[in-house]
């Protein structure tokens, strides 16, 4: 291993100051990097594809596969984007790159984000550097595992239902799914529109409310986009007097919570009370009975259009056939994974004649309740608190044959997202020696407040969140 | 046979001549090489996202006021899914259930009065691209070997515009049609030519027993490419509906392509999932809200429109001559020169004939000097009123050296050179005396060049005929 | 809820998905599953509520009507599986 770093304890923050100092020069740094992912990524399969440095003038990130980059392939997990070659950056990547962020790869992920466990992805799994024989989460495993396993300081994730905020509870990580239309989506191969939304991924809080502050704000490219209502802070105080947060009692008494995931719960609920912070229970009736259906309605919905463009016309696979609707037919067959071509059915079939008022329409009316009731928590909360994942990491294949139980990987992650909110997971200690996640929402553009909570803790339980068999 | 009445509902789509396209900024226009106007946006690239173009959201809006609609408070984009290479997302963008503009009119002014021919919306989306099919029999699909496609056209702008099923016959519809064309090109949106393709027309026709309200099941016809042609395809399909009716039978829904050349109607197949677009609010883009202040504004800077002109112009004349006047351009100049005192009819004819031929800009014109000119034309000779016209464009015209030159109707002036012409002529009199009438024309020219023009040609022609006279 | 085989047949049709024999079975029965549990969102009486298709409140996101360069030749088509000439090339529509 390069003796220049060590990757797998160094934060983007100090290797920033590395860098700014001339201790380690911006090539070296990326060489590192690539170093320890020839030592380690063989048995993770965090990255897809890796690229040399490329003369960027600051420290390396990785990228989820599903965020588009100008001259290097970009599969989003598929079989039917194989070899597709992006001609054009994303938003997110050129504001990396205008940060003089050096992209160091693309990450796995299950096809088109879709799934909780990365197994989905047509080019194999990736394994949880805690423990290979467990999935490190999905969709984002692939990012999540590399910045775990210090094959990258930290790494842009998208989110739709969980995706940053689960694999990054599963494998260690603090992982921002910020509010909605604070992150451009142009340039992220879409699943779901009005739910996709690219998040960052690091070791500490402080590292991603840095990512955070680089690549948000209003894109003109993106008419769902908006200016931050307030600029982003680096979070300093360890104390959190005064701060109000809420425990959805209907969260928290789902039976799904795994004991140990419960009891380091329990543990930095007291921890925040002890750090100044008045916690009391609130309600939130509908949001994990109905979240979950709703979800399951809505994202496949819109993914079933979004999923249409994959034709074979312009660019992806194609297998022939005699005619045009045939090789459509025999292209979407072909390069099509199971899951995706699940969602594409159900989607297309809650949006099809006679069923659009029963299912997708009613989904749509239930996610405004699902809206006014955490907006009705949040005139008595700064900050609402849940495990992130009612499970921790779980062994491959374990729910690979059942699609309901990994839906339900997302129980907890889902609801805020339907609402728009931003939520962030932060390690709250370990169970069976796997990390668990604290899950903290706030209010539209209450990143702020979210990264004060989440450093307050981060600071108070120091846990070594470097994978014990790594160390 | 006169017991059934057609109803017709019209379905048109303008393509807007904005400079780039509804929701990329690639630009829009005809004759570019294939794909030299794309874009990730409209070539459907994995991650791209739609932008709506402004000037084409503000034209929706300025076309719904022109034609009296209520413009929505709230417009949203939809997504109509559907398969098809010319279609790069596997979806059009379209308003949908929330159009900018629903619930206008125009009036149609008929010989027997004025018919209101409701709106029912007009709305947003994006073109598809262009398919060529070659091989087979090239340019048909039908047999061809592949299709290549160009996504140049794809994403342009269009307006669709519903109309209610107010029409009840092809004249009608074609003079509907008139209008609204004449609209959309002095709102300055789009040319609207029916050749290139920048104004397009389906028709949905069904017939019932005259006096009845209840509508039949209706069919469309797509693919005519003029005003004529439409005209001549809905009479077809009145035609055949009412023959199939009368002989007992049912007509079925069905959607018909209108050959020009053979005055054909050809049924298109269909398929069994066709019409289930699953349309779902566009979650890539925001609602469209326009502010009061700029409905107002648009409100404001509308001119007057050609229907409210033609209705006027119609007080005096008929539908034909109003119509050529109003699209012209001329009917202003026509108004304030029969203000001036000039027949209606006389003006009309001398605006529309001599004085677009002379090539004068209408704008130009003095009324008050055109006025007098109409009403001096059959009094002073034909060259001068032709010479007349041609500087009336002019700065400071005036009509009156024209009018001193009054034509020359005084026998006694007249009659010496008619008996000279005669005299000159014998063997045209010969044969004119034998039965070869057409020649009297021949001595009225003879005796007009002797006077340079200035004989009054009906004086002429009687003096000659009396001479001439066996 | 179940969702009968010829509706999932129909589904794949509009989706434009080839399924297999073994495929279209599987499907059946996970559909049948999925929607079961779905549909519990209707179990709301939700006459009055108002739909939420987007998020965030924004309205009026548009765009000045000025051209930008469009893509070079070269771009255009660098992924396409067929191409002949400057365009796209694909298997008759019929």
């Amino acid at each position: 291993m390069s003796a220049v770093v060590d990757t797998l304890r160094l934060t983007a923050e100090e290797a920033l100051a590395l860098v700014e100092r001339g201790d380690v020069s911006p090539a070296e740094l990326h060489a590192a990097y690539l170093d320890a992912i020839g030592e380690r990524d063989a048995e993770l399969h965090a990255y897809l594809r890796t690229v040399e440095y490329d003369g960027a003038t600051s420290i390396p990130i990785a990228l989820k596969d599903v965020i588009s980059t100008k001259g290097l392939e970009t599969t989003a997990g598929s079989r039917i984007l194989e070899g597709y070659v992006p001609v054009f950056d994303a938003t997110v990547t050129s504001r990396c790159r205008q940060a003089g962020l050096s992209v160091l790869g693309k990450t796995n992920t299950d096809e088109f984000a879709m799934g909780s466990s990365t197994e989905n992805s047509a080019y194999g799994p990736s394994r949880n550097p805690w423990d290979p024989a467990r999935v490190p989460g999905g969709s984002g495993g692939g990012t999540a595992a590399a910045v775990s396993a210090g094959l990258a300081p930290w790494g842009l994730g998208s989110d739709t239902g969980g995706s940053v905020k689960q694999p990054s509870a599963l494998c260690g990580n603090v992982g921002l799914r910020p509010t909605y239309g604070t992150v451009s989506r142009y340039g992220i191969v879409a699943f779901a529109s009005s739910l996709d939304q690219v998040g960052p991924v690091a070791k500490t809080v402080r590292d991603v409310a840095l990512l955070y502050r680089i690549v948000s704000g209003r894109d003109p490219a993106d008419s769902t986009t908006v200016e931050l209502s307030e600029p982003v802070e680096l979070p300093t105080s360890e104390r959190l007097d005064g701060l109000r947060v809420g425990v959805p009692r209907q969260a928290v008494a789902l039976e799904a919570i795994e004991p140990g995931v419960r009891a380091a719960f329990h543990s930095s609920l007291a921890l925040l009370g002890e750090l100044g912070a008045e916690l009391d229970e609130c309600d939130l009736p509908l949001s994990f009975d109905y979240g979950m259906p709703c979800y399951y309605l809505i994202a496949p919905a819109e993914a079933s259009s979004n999923l249409a463009r994959y034709d074979g016309v312009r660019y992806g696979r194609r297998s022939d056939g005699a005619t045009y609707r045939e090789t459509v037919e025999r292209t979407r067959d072909d390069g099509f994974g199971d899951e995706p071509k699940r969602r594409i059915m159900l989607g297309t079939y809650a949006l099809s004649a006679g069923y659009y008022d029963a299912y997708y329409g009613q989904a749509q009316k239930v996610r405004t309740l699902l809206v006014r009731e955490h907006a009705a928590a949040f005139e008595r909360f700064d900050v609402l608190a849940t495990p992130t994942s009612p499970t921790v990491a779980f062994p491959l294949g374990d729910k690979a044959a059942d699609p309901l139980a990994m839906y339900a990987c997302d129980l907890l992650t889902i609801p805020s997202c339907l609402a728009g909110l931003p939520g962030l997971s932060v390690p709250c200690g370990f169970s069976e020696g796997l990390p668990v996640g604290l899950q903290l929402v706030g209010p539209q553009f209450g990143e702020n407040a979210l990264f004060r909570a989440g450093h307050a803790v981060e600071r108070a339980l120091e846990l070594d969140l470097v994978p014990e068999r790594l160390r | 046979m006169s017991t059934w009445e057609p109803v017709i509902g019209l379905e048109i789509h303008v393509q807007l001549k904005t400079r780039t396209k509804m929701f990329c900024r690639c630009r829009v226009g005809f004759g570019a090489e294939e794909n030299s106007q794309t874009c990730p946006v409209c070539l459907g690239f994995p991650g791209a996202l739609p932008v709506p173009n402004r000037t084409a959201i503000e034209w929706v809006v300025k076309l719904g006021l022109a034609l009296g609609c209520e413009i929505a408070e709230r417009a949203v984009f939809a997504r109509k899914n559907y398969f098809y290479p010319d279609l790069s997302k596997g979806y059009q963008i379209s308003q949908y259930d929330l159009p900018s503009c629903v619930n206008g009119n125009m009036i149609v002014s008929l010989a027997e009065g004025q018919h209101e021919i409701g709106i029912v919306r007009a709305h947003l989306e994006e073109d598809a691209a262009k398919n060529v099919h070659v091989g087979g029999r090239t340019g048909r699909i039908g047999g061809a070997e592949y299709t290549l496609v160009d996504y140049n056209r794809g994403g342009t702008p269009l307006v669709e515009i519903v109309t209610a099923p107010d029409l009840h016959s092809a004249e009608e519809a074609k003079r509907f049609l008139q209008l609204l064309r004449q609209t959309i090109v002095e709102l300055g949106i789009s040319d609207a030519e029916m050749e290139k393709g920048t104004l397009r027309v389906d028709a949905n026709v069904s017939v019932r027993p005259a006096g009845s309200e209840v509508l039949r099941t209706r069919s469309e016809i797509k693919n005519m490419n003029s005003f004529t042609h439409i005209a001549r395809g809905i009479d077809a399909e009145v035609a055949r509906q009412i023959e199939v009716w009368e002989s007992g039978g049912e007509v079925e829904q069905h959607t018909y392509d209108f050959d020009v050349g053979s005055g054909a109607l050809t049924a298109r197949r269909t398929k069994e999932e066709a019409d289930d677009y699953r349309y779902f609010p566009e979650p890539d883009l925001a609602p469209v809200e326009p502010p009061a202040e700029l409905v107002d504004r648009l409100r404001f800077e509308l001119p007057e429109l050609p229907a409210a002109r033609i209705a006027r112009v119609m007080k005096k004349l008929d539908h034909d001559r109003a119509l050529v006047l109003v699209t012209g351009g001329l009917d202003r100049l026509w108004e304030a020169t029969v203000a001036a005192g000039a027949d209606g009819v006389a003006a009309s004819n001398v605006i529309a004939n001599q004085l677009v031929a002379s090539g004068a800009r209408p704008g130009a014109v003095d009324p008050t000097e055109l006025a007098k000119l109409v009403d001096a034309r059959e009094r002073i000779p034909r060259a001068t009123f032709a010479e007349a016209l041609g500087k009336i464009g002019d700065h400071g015209f005036s009509a009156e050296p024209y009018l001193a030159m009054e034509s020359v109707s005084d026998t006694s002036e007249l009659e010496p050179i008619v008996d000279a012409v005669i005299a000159a002529n014998s063997a045209q009199v010969e044969q004119y005396r034998g039965g070869k009438e057409g020649l009297l024309g021949f001595f009225v020219g003879q005796v007009m060049k002797e006077t340079k023009g200035r004989a009054d040609p009906r004086v002429v022609n009687e003096l000659v005929r009396a001479r001439l006279a066996p | 809820m179940a969702i009968s085989r010829d509706q999932v047949l129909y589904v794949a049709k509009l989706a434009r998905l080839e399924l297999g024999e073994d495929e279209l079975e599987r499907l059946t029965s996970e559909l049948g599953a999925i929607l079961d549990a779905v549909s519990k969102v209707s179990e709301l009486d939700l006459a009055d509520v108002p739909p939420t298709s987007h998020p965030l409140a924004v309205v009026n996101a548009w765009a000045a009507d000025e051209p930008r360069d469009s893509l070079p030749l070269e771009d255009v088509v660098r992924n396409a599986p067929a191409v002949e000439g400057r365009m796209f090339r694909v298997p008759p529509t019929t």
